[in-house]
């Protein structure tokens, strides 16, 4: 089982980031790798169990679950049905909690997944680096530019 | 009803580091400006779960607090009041670290619940969360910036209080090459460290590392890295003093090493950007460090990238020319782990006995560079690692098994002069001609690299080389038996 976790801080209050980023269906609109995106069945995005379809901006389709999702705990998680990213058992939780100082949030962003031996690296980087580091780094100029 | 109070602040220190004072449950009246003494009662240890700190705070209130949980895996403290003169009731704390990666900080969330006597629950609200809480997240950045947390107990506080101050000139003495040539031309000056620029770390250097570069560069065979007038040196263990703008995750006294391809280590002092800089786990002494960071790193990606002897499997044949040198038992040992056939090649019978102790299996000791046929009644060689340059391109060619892999590494005896792919040709031999500096570009590799050499190291795949220590101002000498061939292991110097 790998493991991937990141964490940064965003300068602005976590209930305001967590209005960004609550929507499951919403990836496009806060995420710069991300093309566009839509919840299967035309469920609603916080109805856990709904699953969002949606490309990446090279192309590829990703299916994911919502597993879980807490307003009060400002948490959201998700596995992957299908991805061409050759994952196994991935399942990822995102999470704000306030920074109390300074009315920041500190954002949090990890994943547990199988994989092929000899591409733990790989992947890690592509998701670490790639997908989260990417997500936080979009949500940081985002809230910079207020 | 349960009062609740919940504060959190991001400090600019790795987790290790702040957790390292957070974790002692007894170091409060070293840190936190409200407490004036502190011991734990019964003389047990202060990392003992059920352990209890009797604090003496500065306004005179005593409060007795008993350890619940200690999580080191998790980085989590929780604590009760057992006893207090303040009326804080049935108060239970937890202090949680978390690493923010992007940036190397720590997120340090501090909550508790407790109740109070009717009407003074904003009161103690307020202490808390201002006096204790707050007030504990200044303190200790206070504490961290000054080194508090490193200072050795009962030593005198000057010492680390007479750090640098930020912003200012720093002396220090370095190492000038005036004019091009021999081990002579080296000369100790004193010159002041300027503050370090945006994005710069000022580190306090305690050993460098001397490699054969350093000599070319000196020997003026590289003037594009160095002028004449230059410092050599590319690498260096010490401690940070301080850092220019935009720089994250350092704090005075932070040990570390570097490794950079602009010259300029033979120094006490010096400035480098943060993105060449590594920190050193605890196990890893300076000395060890600059003996091994560019060598161990070349090693690394000698024996993984270039060599591929982790996927060519067991009974791969590797020729190791200078196979007692800084870099040559390193490939050694390293090579030998992973499964391959290691034969070297070395100037002299002590050589050829060190080389064997770190994993070399048939060594060939010759002083004018015969080794061809030898190497060949092994089978020839899959992989060659080549530092000896024009001297032995022949040999070289003919040592080299069909599909063989010829990795130039250097010129010991003088620049390799062009390869004629007519001579790769007859064995379908691949060449590759690789820098240091080039694998470690980013500084995620740098840190990937790193991380693998000190794992090496600590599960015994490679044991450090022996180091031969000479003063900064020892220098010359130290690159005369280099070039001399008199010395084997790492050359460092102490600063």
């Amino acid at each position: 089982m790998i493991r991937v976790y990141v964490s940064s801080v965003i300068d602005a209050a976590a209930d305001t980031v967590w209005s960004r980023i609550r929507d499951f269906n919403a990836l496009p609109l806060w995420h710069p790798a991300i093309a566009d995106s839509r919840i299967e069945n035309n469920e609603p995005s916080d109805r856990v169990g709904c699953i969002r379809h949606f490309h990446t901006r090279d192309g590829g389709l990703i299916r994911e679950r919502l597993l879980a999702l807490s307003d009060y705990d400002y948490t959201c998680t998700y596995e992957i049905l299908e991805s061409p990213m050759g994952v196994a058992n991935y399942v990822a939780t995102l999470k704000l909690t306030p920074v109390t100082d300074g009315g920041r949030t500190f954002a949090e962003w990890s994943a547990e997944f199988d994989c092929a031996e000899g591409r733990e690296h790989e992947l890690n980087e592509l998701i670490g680096n790639g997908v989260f580091q990417g997500g936080f780094d979009a949500l940081k100029r985002h809230f910079a530019r207020r | 009803m349960l009062q609740k109070v919940v504060r959190s602040t991001i400090i600019d220190a790795p987790i290790e580091r702040v957790w390292a004072v957070i974790r002692d449950f007894n170091s409060h009246d070293q840190w936190h400006a409200v407490v004036d003494q502190s011991r734990i009662e019964r003389g047990e240890s202060s990392d003992q779960v059920g352990c209890v700190r009797n604090f003496t705070l500065k306004d005179g209130a005593h409060i007795r607090e008993q350890l619940l949980t200690l999580d080191d895996r998790h980085y989590k403290s929780t604590y009760c009041i057992v006893e207090a003169t303040v009326p804080l009731q049935r108060y239970v704390a937890t202090v949680t670290l978390k690493p923010v990666t992007d940036g190397n900080r720590t997120f340090w969330h501090w909550e508790s619940t407790f109740a109070t006597p009717p009407g003074m629950e904003r009161e103690l609200r307020d202490m808390v969360a201002q006096g204790v809480y707050e007030a504990g997240f200044e303190n200790l950045r206070r504490h961290l910036r000054e080194g508090g947390d490193l200072r050795v107990p009962g030593a005198a506080r000057e010492s680390t209080l007479a750090a640098m101050p930020r912003a200012l000139p720093v002396a220090s003495r370095r190492i000038v090459v005036p004019r091009y040539g021999g081990p002579e031309q080296m000369v100790l000056q004193d010159a002041d460290c300027p503050a370090p620029g945006p994005g710069e770390v000022r580190i306090r250097q305690r050993a460098i590392g001397v490699n054969y570069i350093d000599i070319y560069l000196r020997r003026g065979w590289i003037p594009p890295m160095m002028a004449e007038g230059g410092t050599p040196g590319m690498e260096s263990a010490g401690s940070v003093l301080d850092w220019g703008e935009g720089v994250h995750g350092f704090l005075p006294g932070d040990r570390v090493a570097y490794l950079w391809h602009v010259p300029g280590s033979y120094a006490h002092v010096r400035n480098v950007p943060a993105d060449a800089v590594v920190r050193l786990p605890p196990t890893v002494e300076d000395e060890t460090a600059a003996a091994l960071l560019l060598k161990g790193l070349t090693a690394d990606y000698l024996v993984h990238d270039l060599g591929n002897l982790d996927r060519r499997g067991p009974g791969a044949r590797v020729l190791v020319h200078a196979a007692a040198g800084g870099v040559g038992l390193l490939v050694c040992a390293w090579a030998r782990k992973l499964g391959a056939t290691v034969i070297g090649t070395v100037s002299s019978e002590a050589k050829a006995r060190l080389a064997r102790e770190y994993g070399c299996q048939h060594v060939i000791v010759s002083e004018n560079y015969r080794f061809a046929d030898a190497v060949q009644q092994l089978g020839g060689a899959d992989v060659l690692i080549d530092g000896l340059g024009e001297a032995a391109r022949d040999e070289n060619l003919a040592a080299l098994a069909r599909r063989g892999h010829w990795i130039s590494l250097g010129n010991a005896t003088g620049a390799l002069a062009q390869v004629d792919t007519q001579a790769l040709l007859a064995k379908s031999i691949t060449f590759s001609r690789p820098v240091v500096f080039d694998y470690v570009a980013t500084r995620a590799e740098l840190e990937r690299r790193a991380a693998r050499l000190w794992a090496a190291l600590a599960d015994g795949t490679l044991k450090p080389p022996p180091v031969e220590r000479h003063s900064l101002a020892g220098a010359a000498e130290a690159h005369a038996r280099l070039e001399r061939r008199a010395t084997s292991g790492a050359l460092v110097l102490l600063a």
